[in-house]
């Protein structure tokens, strides 16, 4: 191949981004180039189509087409309390200033099926402050949303979250907060009373309201440095002074423009903490 | 016979080294010369346990003299640095410098995938990469050394007969059309030879 032809290759994954944002509105752009283009060679595979080429004509002109695209770009990896070092981290430096207030608000964003937000309405409940806090969970997916606002999870997934509910300092048992329905688990609705599920855009839509905590965990590593900013300067801007900033086990702030609007307060479980203004 | 026409030298920006079952040692073999001063920057994939907290990060910090990062998401890519795939995540490489993990799903059951960089890598750097194939029991990284011939990168593997678990280099020998594998001593030299290369002008 030569420096041409990857260069030639490189514009065509421009072109077919920007065409999909301008027929469909999904807006793919800024997403991390690397990991577009290794969905985008999948689907192409996938789908039979030879080239980049052909596939900007098909997805112009063919919606169902580009309807089959959409599931490569909203791929999401989750599980009840993933990364038990992180609860622990939760439960050591944010429980006790959630505590100091009388009411909280959390914003779970990309937030995939709900396991993770069903974790901490877990830790928040076994805490006694559960009552006192309002989870909103948001996602591009609505399908996702679909199966965290339903709240059943099949009983594979509830038997490996039991083991991490303990290596997260559990209390009881997993199985205190759902009730088995045949293959499946469905959790505690006292559980789902606290949640709003809502559909929302990180790359497009604006600020959700002013909010004590905010997760959001092995979503930005999908995003680039651009994209990456825009989202962090969103959550400064819905986060109360000393609210708490949750990024993923590999995600710092250190890279990014809004590294200096918080302080670390957990480096392992990357638990940051707004500055006061 | 074919006599073949000089190669224009071969200016290297970015080395990838991939491996897995038996890899550590020859992985070894191959950093322990090099020193600070290495023009190339340098990414390492090994398949390991998801649980595997930066261990191996340590291990070869306290043995190579030089400085070794386990990759966070956005990290600029430095020369003269070991960058390494974090267990549980893929590693791959930006065009504009940076380093971007991502959790899709396993490659050969594997996350870290050597693929996956190898392949991310080949784009990123084209003809000035070199990337190397270690021991190991499955066929991850054959793909992506492919890839990386095919965009004029400099493909290796480590002689089959020389690895613990064969079948990694044997299928990379086989994906990227090598003649053959080299001893992990052949391409330590290999990589000490980029030492002395005249530096990039940038």
């Amino acid at each position: 191949m030569t420096d041409a032809e990857a260069e030639i290759e490189r514009i065509e994954v421009t072109l077919l981004l920007e065409a999909i944002f301008q027929r469909y509105g999904y807006d793919f752009r800024d997403y991390a180039r690397a990991s577009v283009e290794r969905r985008l060679a999948q689907f192409l595979q996938d789908s039979e189509t030879p080239t980049y080429s052909v596939a900007l004509g098909r997805l112009l002109r063919e919606p169902a087409y580009f309807h089959k695209l959409v599931p490569y770009f909203s791929v999401s990896v989750t599980s009840l309390f993933r990364e038990p070092f992180f609860y622990e981290g939760l439960r050591t430096c944010v429980v006790p200033l959630l505590r100091t207030w009388p009411h909280f608000k959390v914003w779970h964003a990309g937030c995939a099926t709900g396991e993770e937000v069903y974790s901490l309405a877990i830790l928040l409940r076994e805490e006694g402050i559960l009552d006192r806090g309002l989870l909103y969970a948001t996602d591009i997916s609505q399908p996702a949303l679909e199966t965290g606002r339903a709240g059943v999870y099949p009983l594979e997934i509830l038997r490996k979250g039991s083991e991490n509910y303990h290596k997260a300092g559990g209390r009881g048992s997993l199985s205190d907060h759902y009730h088995a329905r045949g293959d499946a688990g469905v959790m505690d609705s006292a559980l789902a009373r606290r949640m709003t599920f809502a559909r929302h855009n990180l790359a497009m839509d604006r600020s959700f309201g002013e909010m004590q905590l905010i997760l959001c965990r092995n979503v930005l590593i999908y995003f680039n440095q651009d994209l990456q900013n825009a989202v962090l300067e969103l959550f400064l801007e819905s986060l109360d002074n000393g609210g708490f900033l949750c990024l993923g086990d590999k995600e710092t702030l250190a890279f990014s423009s809004v590294a200096d609007a918080f302080v670390a307060v957990d480096d392992r479980a990357r638990i940051y903490k707004k500055r006061v203004r | 016979m074919i006599v073949p026409r000089m190669p224009t030298p071969r200016l290297t920006d970015a080395v990838v080294i991939g491996g897995s079952a038996g890899a550590s040692v020859p992985l070894r073999t191959l950093l322990t010369g090099l020193t600070p001063a290495f023009p190339a920057a340098i990414l390492v994939v090994m398949h390991m346990h998801p649980d595997d907290g930066g261990l191996l990060a340590e291990n070869l910090g306290q043995v190579l003299r030089l400085p070794v990062v386990e990759a966070l998401d956005k990290m600029p890519v430095k020369r003269g640095r070991v960058h390494l795939a974090p267990a549980d995540y893929h590693l791959l490489a930006e065009r504009d410098g940076k380093l971007a993990l991502s959790v899709d799903e396993r490659v050969w059951w594997s996350r870290p995938s050597i693929d996956v960089t190898f392949q991310s890598a080949a784009a990123v750097w084209g003809r000035r990469l070199m990337a190397i194939l270690l021991s190991g029991a499955n066929e991850d990284g054959a793909a992506g050394l492919a890839e990386v011939q095919r965009r004029g990168g400099l493909a290796l593997c480590q002689d089959p007969a020389t690895a613990t678990m064969p079948t990694m280099p044997a299928a990379g020998i086989k994906a990227a059309g090598l003649r053959g594998g080299e001893s992990p001593e052949a391409l330590s030299r290999r990589l000490m030879h980029l030492e002395s290369e005249k530096p990039d002008a940038r």
